[in-house]
This record gives structure tokens, sequence and C-alpha cells, in this order.
């Protein structure tokens, strides 16, 4: 049995221990937000955060994963209520197709959660094992802009008194 | 569709799974138009084909095209919420199922919004016209007197009749008529906003969106073993040490077809490895010498259309001859989600949910495979990755059917892996292109040749034997012959036929009927190679002339559309040919009106070569683009910026890579493509728009224009012509002599 901790929520699972987190997720937990794009962590399709960094699902076996917090783009929001990369994608209307996009964002995600002020040349960087094919990278650049830029707001409206309490 | 056919599930297009009533014979027209009706009312004229009112007055609207990730579904929302008074998001859209949708052939070829999009502009229209006209009767008040809107018909005493009490006159057979009451273009309200597009919110979430992502109670993952390379026979295999992995349900073995059926994807994908380790495979075909590819090609037997022969009027005075050749290599579409399907096998029909670009073409090859009457076979489409044109899609529903006839009852889905999709995906062929012209003493181009060699750009499937994996079968089926596609259109030789002023002219297009590589269609056709060509030779013309390649352009286009879309690309751009550029950048531009039928696209953009490595980056990109009246200017930005990456990505990047053994291009290592730290800083789109005029084709008119425009930047950074694709770091830096 393998003990699997995924958007806060522990699941026992009667598994084979080899078997990528993409199947487990997909197949297992039903959260389909993950997508196989290679197998081969060359396009990022699969991309999920395992504590706090962005990880390969499609290449990251069940067993290395006990006690490791997995977040998937499902943990972020809900389409009744997204969470603020997720609405960032819907208000900049960043897809297409839209299949390399829940990768885009746990990417990003891991980014803005590391360093809520980025600059464009360090999103660039964060995203370059991600592809998209229709060409929307424009698009999602700027998500990631809007998010990290209504973030930072929020922030900021934290009264100062409490911010120096912390 | 019969009758017969009652409750059945389907796929919405939403995603959800939901329990509806199949339409009946919607795939046959009941009798022809008295005169030719607009879009694709011309061929499915009747009003319930396109717009049903339920007498609760929910209204559905029918497209029998498909979403392929270009928005089509918000913008066809769009266009029948505005001619029905209703807020777009009261309207439910069923979209390409042979179940329920007229046929509309494929979804391809910018074809939606003039076909799909004009013939439900105008039933809508119609529909409403009827529902106020039925109002007016049953209110004794006059037309005028009525105003629709939200779903009522309101009268100026107050009195209003909802859409669905006013449904008595609309038969299902009631056929379309000329002349549908269509609103004046200046009141439109949802025509030309900003409505977000419907997909969007459940694909960011991880909403059940896909193909991929469908789930049907008992389903089965399957996955598929290919040959090494086209043709080659299974010749031995030890298949029953792998029938006992755990998971796996079933072998299908068929001839050299190959297949595993299991419980669970991983366990298919374990088994799939499995037999591919004990698989012996023996033959197949040898590919040609990539270092001679394009001489090879157009040493083939070929067929000659002469498709332009315009003589002067009067003699010509020609100073100056300029002669080029320009070669295009084997593209893959490379969708980021390999080619999936799910097929069930149930009371004998066979179902199959496919991203395919035509159910119903699919439909009839698929029933060819399976030996079963057409109206057993039903094709769903749902949506996948993003195709670009005729990817695996196809080919993976042949898969999934074929499987899941070896289970009957239970759903069986399969995905191809990365390498079966990059192998075996039907290429955009290598192109060949050769153009000589002359200028006269006053710079203008006074007589132009051009030949263009090509492959068919469509080997869809128009029989079973397009279907890929109906090739290894014991029994196999042949394809039907290519055939190339006629002008206007054109397939190799599509945008072959400059817009320009050429007092003489004449264009050949050589069509090569042998396929050294499988190949179909992908987004833009030839359209991309020659207008690459056209407009590469166009800046080479220029600079013999001593013009300014935006200026030389405007001298020969008299078409007031093109020349606006040439000006502002130019303005927005910052046009100038004075200003200097920091060391090593360049800039470009280039014009197309896509099939010279389709939106018009001028591209002005600026790259940035570096000296040492030969690397070329575009730093910022301007496109002005007429599309006819702007449906969804958003979704137009949206199509064309994303056409110009794909396309500066196809430019810079990509060409399929073999030996004489096969296909080596199998991964993103060996078929690299645009990623973040290379996109420009800005990409900018200019669309004008034009009210009440017809919708014209755009989701591939960006792709050749950008192809040029990047040439000639890159030309312009280092004095330095390339004609061949792609412009990869070891081509520019060979051909800067780094």
């Amino acid at each position: 049995m393998i003990v699997l901790t995924v958007n806060n929520i522990r699941h026992e699972l009667e598994i084979d221990p080899a078997t990528p987190l993409l199947y487990v997720l997909r197949d297992t937990l039903g959260l389909h937000g993950a997508k196989y794009g290679c197998g081969l962590g060359q396009c990022g399709a699969c991309t999920v955060m395992v504590d706090k960094r962005a990880v390969f699902s499609c290449l990251t076996p069940a067993a290395v994963l006990e006690g490791r917090q997995i977040k998937t783009i499902e943990g972020l929001g809900t389409i009744e209520h997204p969470g603020p990369l997720q609405q960032a994608f819907i208000d900049e209307q960043a897809a297409q197709c839209g299949y390399c996009i829940a990768g885009m964002i746990m990417r990003a995600e891991a980014l803005l959660e590391r360093n809520p002020s980025p600059t464009d040349a360090e999103i660039r960087a964060q995203m370059q094992p991600n592809l998209c094919r229709c060409g929307t990278h424009t698009r999602i650049l700027a998500a990631i802009h809007r998010a990290a830029a209504v973030t930072r707001a929020a922030a900021l409206a934290v009264p100062a008194t409490q911010e120096a309490a912390r | 569709m019969t009758a017969a056919l009652t409750r059945r599930l389907f796929l919405a297009g939403s995603g959800a799974l939901v329990v509806a009533y199949a339409a009946r014979a919607a795939d046959i027209p009941t009798s022809a138009p008295p005169t030719k009706l607009p879009g694709s009312l011309k061929d499915w004229p009747r009003l319930a084909a396109w717009v049903q009112v339920a007498p609760d007055g929910t209204v559905t609207v029918f497209s029998g095209k498909a979403e392929l990730g270009q928005g089509i579904r918000t913008a066809l929302i769009q266009v029948a919420a505005e001619q029905l008074y209703l807020p777009p998001g009261q309207i439910m859209l069923v979209t390409a199922d042979t179940g329920r949708t007229t046929n509309e052939g494929y979804t391809a070829g910018s074809h939606s919004m003039q076909d799909s999009g004009t013939a439900i502009m105008n039933a809508a229209a119609e529909v409403r016209g009827i529902l106020v006209a039925e109002a007016a009767a049953r209110l004794g008040v006059a037309t005028p007197d009525l105003t629709p809107g939200g779903g009522r018909v309101t009268a100026t005493d107050g009195r209003s009749l909802g859409y669905g009490e006013l449904v008595g006159s609309l038969t299902p057979e009631r056929l379309a008529q000329p002349g549908a009451p269509l609103k004046d273009p200046a009141s439109f309200t949802v025509i030309g906003a900003a409505v977000p597009r419907v997909d969007i919110p459940a694909k960011v979430t991880g909403g059940a969106a896909y193909v991929q992502d469908l789930k049907l109670p008992g389903m089965l993952h399957a996955r598929v073993v290919r040959p090494p390379r086209y043709g080659a026979v299974l010749a031995e295999l030890d298949e029953v040490p792998i029938a006992a992995m755990p998971g796996v349900v079933k072998i299908l073995r068929d001839g050299s077809y190959l297949g595993v059926i299991a419980e669970g994807e991983w366990q298919a994908i374990q088994a799939m490895r499995a037999l591919s380790t004990a698989a012996r495979w023996s033959g197949g075909k040898t590919l040609p010498d990539p270092a001679t590819i394009f001489d090879t090609i157009q040493a083939l037997p070929m067929q000659d259309s002469v498709i332009l022969d315009r003589v002067a009027d009067q003699p010509t005075a020609a100073t100056r001859t300029l002669k080029a050749r320009y070669l295009r290599p084997y593209g893959m579409h490379g969708s980021i989600g390999p080619s999936c399907a799910v097929a069930q096998l149930q009371d004998g029909l066979m179902t199959v949910w496919t991203h395919t670009q035509g159910v119903f073409p699919d439909r009839a090859a698929l029933a060819e495979l399976l030996a079963m009457p057409v109206d057993k076979v039903r094709c769903i489409h749902t949506e996948g990755s993003g195709c670009y044109g005729h990817n695996g899609a196809d080919d993976a529903g042949a898969d999934a059917a074929l499987l899941a006839r070896a289970v009957p009852g239970r759903p069986v889905r399969v995905q191809w892996m990365r390498e079966q999709e990059n192998t075996w995906e039907p290429f955009t062929p290598a192109m060949i292109m050769e153009v000589e012209a002359s200028l006269d003493a006053d710079g203008h181009i006074v007589d132009w040749h051009y030949g263009v060699w090509s492959n068919t750009h469509n080997m869809r499937p128009g029989n079973g034997g397009r279907l890929m994996p109906s090739w290894a079968l014991a029994a196999p089926l042949t394809p039907s012959p290519p055939e190339p596609i006629p002008q206007p259109e054109g397939g190799g030789d599509r945008n072959a036929i400059p817009l320009y002023v050429l007092p003489q002219a004449r264009v050949v297009s050589h069509f090569i009927p042998e396929m050294p590589l499988r190949i179909s269609a992908m987004r833009g056709l030839g359209a991309y190679a020659n207008v690459f060509s056209i407009e590469s030779f166009m800046d080479e013309l220029a600079l013999a002339a001593g013009a300014d390649p935006v200026a030389f352009r405007l001298a020969h286009l008299t078409d007031s559309r093109a020349r606006d879309v040439v000006e502002r690309a130019a303005h927005e751009f910052g046009w100038d040919g004075a200003k200097a550029l920091p060391p090593g950048h360049g800039r470009g531009f280039a014009f197309a009106r896509y099939k010279n039928l389709g939106a018009y696209a001028a591209v002005a953009l600026e790259v940035a070569v570096d000296h040492e490595t030969g690397r070329v980056r575009v730093v910022r990109a301007h496109c002005a683009v007429d599309s006819g009246q702007a449906v969804s200017p958003d979704g137009i930005r949206n199509q064309i910026a994303g056409g110009l990456l794909q396309s500066s990505s196809w430019t810079i990047y990509e060409a399929v890579s073999f030996e004489p053994t096969g296909i080596t291009s199998r991964d993103w290592s060996g078929y690299p493509i645009l990623r973040f730290p290379a996109v420009p800083e800005s990409v900018e789109v200019h669309v004008i728009d034009r009210p009440g005029m017809p919708f014209l084709g755009t989701g591939e008119a960006a792709q050749g224009p950008t192809a040029a425009a990047i040439a000639n930047a890159v030309a312009d950074a280092t004095k330095v012509r390339i004609r061949e694709l792609p412009l990869s770091m070891a081509r520019v830096k060979a051909a800067i002599g780094v």
C-alpha cells in the first residue's frame, strides 16, 4: 500500500509502487488536469507540484512520494472559485486548445510561491521546460504577470501593523 | 442515424456526459433549396438542422464544425445569440456528431465561420423572424410593434410571448428561405464584443475537457505497438507471457497489427513495452537519402497544371531578371497531447469519441475498415489537443474501434505514445518552389514565372485504406490515390498565385503523386511555403529595384483591403527604413490573403541574429488582419498571434529528420520547437473590422506571411538571403560564414 497526500487529502492506494504519479492522478484519483504529453520530461504537460517544486508527474514513481505534499491544478481552485493564477488565465483568455495549460499553471504556481515578484526573464526561465504548440506563449506570460501583480496588490492591502507583527 | 437510435449516451461539447435523444435523419437534406442559400445552408436547408427552439424556450444551435482549440464554439454562439436577441449564455451548442448534426465535411481550411457561421447567422435570423411573425398573429399587432429580446417577443403595449410559446410553425422539415431578416450590423451587441471563451474555465481548473479525459463506466485502456518503419512485418512474437501480465485483458494480433487492452492505463503501457521488446519485425520501406530529398522529389513522376497564364497586352521592357529556388522540409503537426480516442461496440453499434476534424468522412472510413454499415457507426467529436490539421486523430479512432471490437460491450480508450505520434503522423510534405521574374527600368515587375513541386496535402480518410492502422491488418486496405486540391483553394499550389499586379505571369503546379514519407494536411497546406517563397522573392526584387520592401509591395497592389493591412502593419510597427536598428537586428515584412479568398494578413517584425551561434529570435511582431466582419476580435487576435508564433517555430527550428531506416524525430529532442526564452517580447495583432462584410477564414492566415517576414528580417540583419527552411542555427551560421 502507498499513502499519498494530494491537495491536502490523504489517499491509501493499492497500486504498483512503480506507477508514475500521472497515472495515479488520472486513473486512480480521477484528477484529469495533469496530461500525458511525452512521458519523457520534455514537454511539461504533466507538471504538478511536490513540496513546492514543479515536477514531471509522468516521470515520478508513486513510491518516492510518500510523506510529500502533492498539489495539482485541482488544488488551486474550482470552476466556480478559481484561484488567482487560474483567474488570471481566464482574464487573459490564455488558452487555445488548452492541453498544456494545467502544466503551465502548476509550473508558474511553483515560481510565484517561491518568488512573488518575478521578472519577465525569471518567468521565461521558469517556463522553459513547458511546451505550447498553439502559440499562446505571450498570453501565458501575461497571465503569470497578472497573477503576480494581483497577489502583490492583495499582500499590500494587509495592514502594515499586521505585517510587522509577523 | 435512424430513429431506432433512441436514448444513447453522447458527450456534449462541454465535456459532460448527458443522456438525450438522438436526432432523426439529420444528415439527409429534405429537398433542394429554391435558390442558393448562404454558407452551409445551401447544402442543408432545414432550419431545424441549425437552430431548434423547444417549447420550454430552450434554444439549441447545431454545427457540423468542431472545436479544435480555435475558439469556434464561442464565435458560433455569438453569431446565433446576436440574431436571436439572446444572451450568449442561453444558447446551447451541439457540434460535429454524426448522430445529431449536419455533415459539414472537415473543420479545416479556415472555413468554419464562412460555412457554418454564415449558415447559423442566417438560420437564426430567419427563426427569429418566424417567431416574431407568429407573435404578431397571436397578439394582433404589426411586426414593427414587436421587439424580440431575452427569449421573448414583446409588444409596445407590454404584452409578450416567450420563444417557446411561438414555435408552432417551426416544423422540423421547414426549409430556410433566401433573404433572412439579418440585423443591421450597426446594432450588433454580441458580434464584435469581447465574449469570453466558453471552454476556458474548465480547461484552467482541471475539468474534463478532452477526449483524453473521457472516462466511461467499465472503460479499458489500450496501447498499440507500431512497426519500426513504414511497411515492416511482424515476423515473430511470443505474446503468451505478456498476456499473463497484471491487468492485461486481451492482446489483439491481426496480421502485423498489434495492440493490448488492460484494466489500467499504466498496465497497458507496461504490456505495450513488453510486446515491443518481444516483437521481431522484418522488411519495410526504405526512405530516401535526406541529403538529396528535394532533388529526389523533383525527379519523381508529376502531373503539371498551369494555374495562371497571363500574357501582357503590350511588350514588356525587362531590364533585369532574378531567379531563385526555395525549399521547405517535411514538418510535423506536433500536438502536445498525442492522439487519443475512445470506442465502444454495443448492440451492434460502434460509437467512437474522436478528435477527428471530420466526423462524417471518418465514420465512412471506419465503417469500411470494420466492414459495418455506415449507420451502425457513430462518430462524436470530442475535443483533443490542438491538431493544426490531419494528425493521428483519425488513426487513433481506428485503433480504438479495432480494439473495442475485440471486447464487445466495454469502452476502450487508446492514446498514442509520443514516439508513435512523431513517427506515424502524416507530415506536411517537403516542397520546392522556383521563381524567375524581371523588372523594368522603373523597378516594376514585368513578368513572373513560378513553379511549385509538391505531394498532395490531403490524405484524410477518404476511404478505409487511408486509416493508417488498416495497413498492418492481415487483410490490409489500400489508401485511395492522392489527388490535387483544385484551384482556387489549391493544395500544394495554395497561394501560389500572387495578388500583385503582374502584367505577364505563368504559374505551374507540379503535382507529385508518389509520397516518400507519409503526408497529409497541415495548417495552411502549400500556402505556408508559397507565401514564404513569393514574399521572400518580393524582397529580393525590391532590393534589386532599390525600393523599400513595403513601398515595393504597395506599388504592385491594387486591392484596397490588401493595401489597408499592409499600411496598417507598417504603421503599427513603425516601419522606417532610415531608422537604424541595433547590430545584428533586422526588420522584415510580408503579406498574403489566405487562399486569395480568406483573411488578409500583413506581418512586420524585427529579429535578432546572434552572430556567433547563428541563433535567430523574433524580438517583436505586428500583424494587421482583415477577417471581414470580426465576430470575436479577441478570438482573431488569439488565432493570429498563435499562428504567428507557431509559424515562427516552423520557420526557425523545424524539420522532420529521417534516415533510410526510418523517422528519427522521435521526440521533442529530435524535433525541437519554440520554447519560452525565445518567445518575442511582444506580438500585437490589429484587427481591421468590416461590419456587414462576409466572414473571412482566419485560422491559417498568419502562417505564410510570418515565415517570409522572418526570412526577410534575417536577410536584412545579415545581408545574406537564405532560401531553405528552417532558418536553424547551423544553417544561418553557415550562411553568414562565421
